[in-house]
């Protein structure tokens, strides 16, 4: 039998075959991967999908949110002010000078496993963040700590020099090198967690991969699929078990605001929590509605400008593009979710602090400095870029909205023409770091709830000002506004040094402030307060049953 | 002999292949670890660049990268530092396979039969609304047909579920989004192929001969006209099994279409240069599948 005879013969039977094959796949194939778990208490549509859920790497919120269920510091965060009140430390002293904090562990603490959480793996966890080897993103929020900074550096090798230490089995003594006014809220964040030593040293890198995972929250980690969700169910030995609400939650990554909406809409989830997760274009309506909740938040957007270029350089220039700016009709027609006008940096309701005023909406003053610059009606004013990012989601069409906008405001103002040039997120970021931009679309969130997160940042040598604006009065402002451990004394440094920031200098031109927007009924949903840091500590929110 | 043959070149390939992806991703602007916060220090970026070996040379890059190949280690991910790229395949491959072959079914079943009719009733009405209907969902793309599925059998009608991969009612959109578009395309392959194939002198000898014209189309024309479906197939399917990036973003599926696109926007190279191998085998693999088909349909067809 010659090959093709055979082949054909295989043909007609396998004709037959492949239409067989095809029906039963079909048939059995979505049955096959259908998943068969109990429903979730409560479906939480959570944004992107978590980069990691290590507390010592991650810095997103999306990762934020799930990793505060699974794992707790010294203290926590009160879901209704977002205050740090005590957390896996019941109570603690702080010494005079501010420098030396005294933590006392409860005593019935265990991780999810069962075994007791002591001093030590408290320390082993700060030490674990700081660790070069970690290779932690936010090791700078230890930073605060005696030597960590060389620690992580590498040019101290011995930790025990680092400013934490295990007294005993339940006490810990941090040591400080200056009076740090947020610390307690430091220790509610990730990077201070505690975290399982022993399952650590012993799978690396992908201890989180281990079930069951030691846990030292109100919830322990039962699955972890990616993009797919995260489902967490109830930690019975976490301390404060009792007041843990739901027994089963799951965390959704996704990504698009559409689909939020839809699936929230059909009942496939009860809670979307990121600003993102709303459809621009339905933003007005949306709003109106009652499950709908906007709240200020602890973030500000802002222009930054490139003073190592000409003539930004002046800063008589740079605050007539302040002036220049109405940021009431940006709110108005822009973004329209009820943000706040901002002639400051540091966002209203911030603890510890009162921003000064800052540049206001003034078209003749605009007129006059630019003249005074030398470019009277913006005549011999360079043509100039301003870059922005290419978003996900909505934010992308919103930042394009404002810059043409700017462009419309300094050209109608001041008579001169600015280019605008949208990147690629990664592409952006890096011209921001290399000053290779005139001006670029900025923002900024505070990692904890005081004015040093937003102002620390156009210090001469950090690496968040990316303006190239150097002053030494300023840096002396914020170095001595840290070493003063009174805190009303405190904020009046912090106060010039951001008058230097957004009046005198304006390197920066801050726009707007953020709001937050989450969504759920609040007849069905209870336990998630509004608050500026968006913290909202999974183990007491509920879902209401409903009455029969 | 010549498939072994094939095998062997593969091999080379897929070096290459792997060295480029390994060396153009590195070549984009910006890193793994850029983001829009500084870290504290300079030395945490060091820290970083150490412990994945970024700091090293490219060609000690790739030389590792190899040696953890060879081990069947496609290495950790940059962005997911948790998960490394074997655990993203592991978990996301199935899904989109699963997916893939059932639109691949899809496009199959509804292409040729639609490409069969319209041929066999060339010139009619059946005919002219079936090419129509080909030509529509050929020009209309994924990034609309979902969003009006959705809006229209899960929204509108409520018959389905808006998105997520649970159940079989999950998947019918999102195979009808992803395989519509190549249910079209095989449409129109099968009856450019079928008419081609009623022209040709065989057909007219076996029509002279006196042969029933149903025998005909079926058994003669029909399978010399699947052969450009077949050639189409395999990269099709390797197209379908890769996932889509649209048609999981849009309805929320764990697959690994979207890991395609965000690995390079993240400038996650490890996943970039994993997930390029994988749809390089894949293409290799299934292309070959398709020559040997071809060696099962056609006489005429044989390699030495």
């Amino acid at each position: 039998m010659t090959l093709s005879k055979r082949a054909r013969r295989f043909f007609s039977r396998a004709r037959f075959c492949f239409l067989n094959c095809g029906v039963l796949l079909v048939c059995l194939l979505p049955s096959g991967c259908a998943r068969h778990e109990p429903p979730a208490d409560i479906t939480i549509i959570n944004a992107a999908e978590p980069e990691s859920l290590d507390p010592a790497i991650i810095t997103g919120q999306p990762e934020l949110r799930a990793v505060q269920g699974l794992f707790e510091g010294l203290t926590r965060l009160d879901p209704k002010t977002a205050r740090p009140i005590p957390g896996l430390a019941e109570r603690w002293e702080i010494s005079p000078d501010g420098l030396v904090y005294t933590f006392h562990l409860r005593t019935n603490l265990v991780w999810s496993t069962g075994k007791p959480i002591t001093a030590d793996d408290l320390v082993y966890s700060w030490i674990r963040a700081l660790n070069p080897a970690t290779a932690s993103d936010y090791a700078g929020q230890l930073f605060y700590l005696k030597n960590a900074g060389d620690f992580n550096a590498g040019k101290i090798r011995d930790p025990a020099l680092v400013g934490v230490r295990a007294m005993d089995k339940c006490t810990v003594r941090a040591e400080l090198n200056h009076p740090t006014a947020f610390f307690l809220d430091l220790c509610a964040f990730p990077t201070l967690y505690v975290v399982p030593r022993q399952t650590i040293e012993k799978y690396g890198d992908r201890w989180l991969m281990v079930r069951p995972l030691p846990s030292s929250g109100p919830y322990e980690l039962a699955a972890w699929r990616l993009n797919d969700k995260i489902r967490l169910k109830k930690n019975h030995r976490y301390w404060d078990a009792t007041n843990t609400q739901s027994e089963i939650i799951d965390l959704l990554p996704v990504g698009s605001p559409i689909t939020s909406l839809n699936l929230y809409e059909n009942g496939q989830a009860d809670i979307v929590w990121d600003k993102d997760l709303v459809p621009v274009e339905l933003l007005d309506v949306l709003l109106k509605r009652p499950d709908f909740h906007t709240f200020n938040y602890l973030g500000t957007y802002f222009i930054r400008l490139n003073v190592t270029h000409k003539p930004f350089d002046d800063p008589r220039v740079r605050r007539a593009l302040a002036l220049a700016i109405d940021k009431n009709r940006i709110v108005k027609k822009i973004t329209k979710a009820g943000e706040q006008p901002a002639s400051h940096l540091v966002p209203d309701g911030t603890a510890n602090y009162t921003s000064p005023a800052g540049l206001d909406y003034n078209q003749e003053l605009a007129r006059k400095l630019l003249a005074e610059a030398g470019y009277p009606g913006g005549k011999g004013f360079p043509r100039f870029n301003y870059i922005f990012n290419a978003a996900a989601g909505g934010a992308a069409k919103m930042h394009e909205n404002v810059a043409i906008e700017l462009q419309q405001m300094w050209r109608d103002t001041l008579g001169i023409e600015m280019e605008l040039r949208q990147m690629e997120w990664k592409v952006y970021l890096g011209a921001q770091s290399h000053l290779d931009y005139d001006s670029s679309r900025s923002s900024w969130i505070g990692d904890y709830n005081d004015p040093q997160t937003f102002l620390g940042m156009f210090t001469s040598d950090d690496g968040n000002n990316r303006t190239g604006w150097k002053n030494k009065n300023y840096d002396a402002l914020i170095r001595e506004a840290n070493e003063q451990p009174d805190l009303s004394a405190r904020a009046k440094i912090f106060q010039s040094a951001e008058t230097l920031l957004v009046h005198d200098e304006a390197p920066i031109i801050p726009l707007f402030f953020y709001v937050g927007i989450n969504y759920f009924d609040t007849n069905k949903i209870q336990g998630i307060y509004p608050n500026i840091l968006d913290s909202h500590p999974l183990q007491s929110i509920r879902k209401i049953k409903p009455q029969k | 002999m010549y498939f072994l043959k094939r095998l062997a070149f593969a091999v080379p390939l897929l070096l290459v292949i792997s060295a480029l992806a390994f060396v153009l991703v590195r070549l984009a602007p910006g890193g793994p670890f850029d983001r829009d916060r500084a870290p504290a220090s300079p030395e945490i970026e060091n820290n970083l660049k150490t412990k994945y070996h970024l700091d090293e040379p490219v060609w000690k890059q790739y030389g590792r990268y190899l040696g953890d190949l060879a081990h069947g280690d496609f290495g950790v991910s940059l962005k997911y530092r948790n998960h490394n790229v074997n655990d993203i395949i592991a978990q996301g491959l199935p899904v989109s396979m699963s997916l893939g072959v059932l639109a691949f079914g899809f496009a199959m079943a509804g292409g040729l039969t639609v490409g069969f009719i319209t041929a066999a009733r060339r010139g009619r009405w059946a005919d002219y609304t079936g090419s129509f209907l080909a030509m529509l969902v050929v020009c209309v793309p994924g990034f609309v047909l979902a969003p009006l599925l959705i809006l229209i059998f899960a929204v509108k009608l409520q018959w389905l579920p808006v998105a997520l991969w649970d159940s079989p009612w999950h998947m019918i959109l999102p195979v009808i989004a992803l395989g519509l578009y190549f249910a079209g395309k095989v449409a129109r392959l099968t009856r450019e192929g079928m008419l081609n194939a009623m022209q040709s002198e065989f057909v007219t000898a076996a029509r002279a001969k006196g042969l029933a014209e149903n025998k005909l189309l079926f058994k003669h024309a029909f399978r010399i006209a699947v052969l450009p479906v077949v050639s189409y197939s395999g990269p099709m399917l390797a197209d379908l099994l890769t996932g889509s990036f649209i048609v999981e973003n849009i309805f929320q599926i764990p697959g690994i279409g979207v890991f395609l696109v965000n690995s390079s926007l993240n400038r996650d190279y490890t996943v970039v240069v994993g997930l390029a191998l994988l749809y390089a085998v894949l293409l290799v693999g299934l292309n070959l599948v398709v020559d040997f088909a071809y060696t099962l349909l056609d006489p005429r067809v044989k390699y030495e």
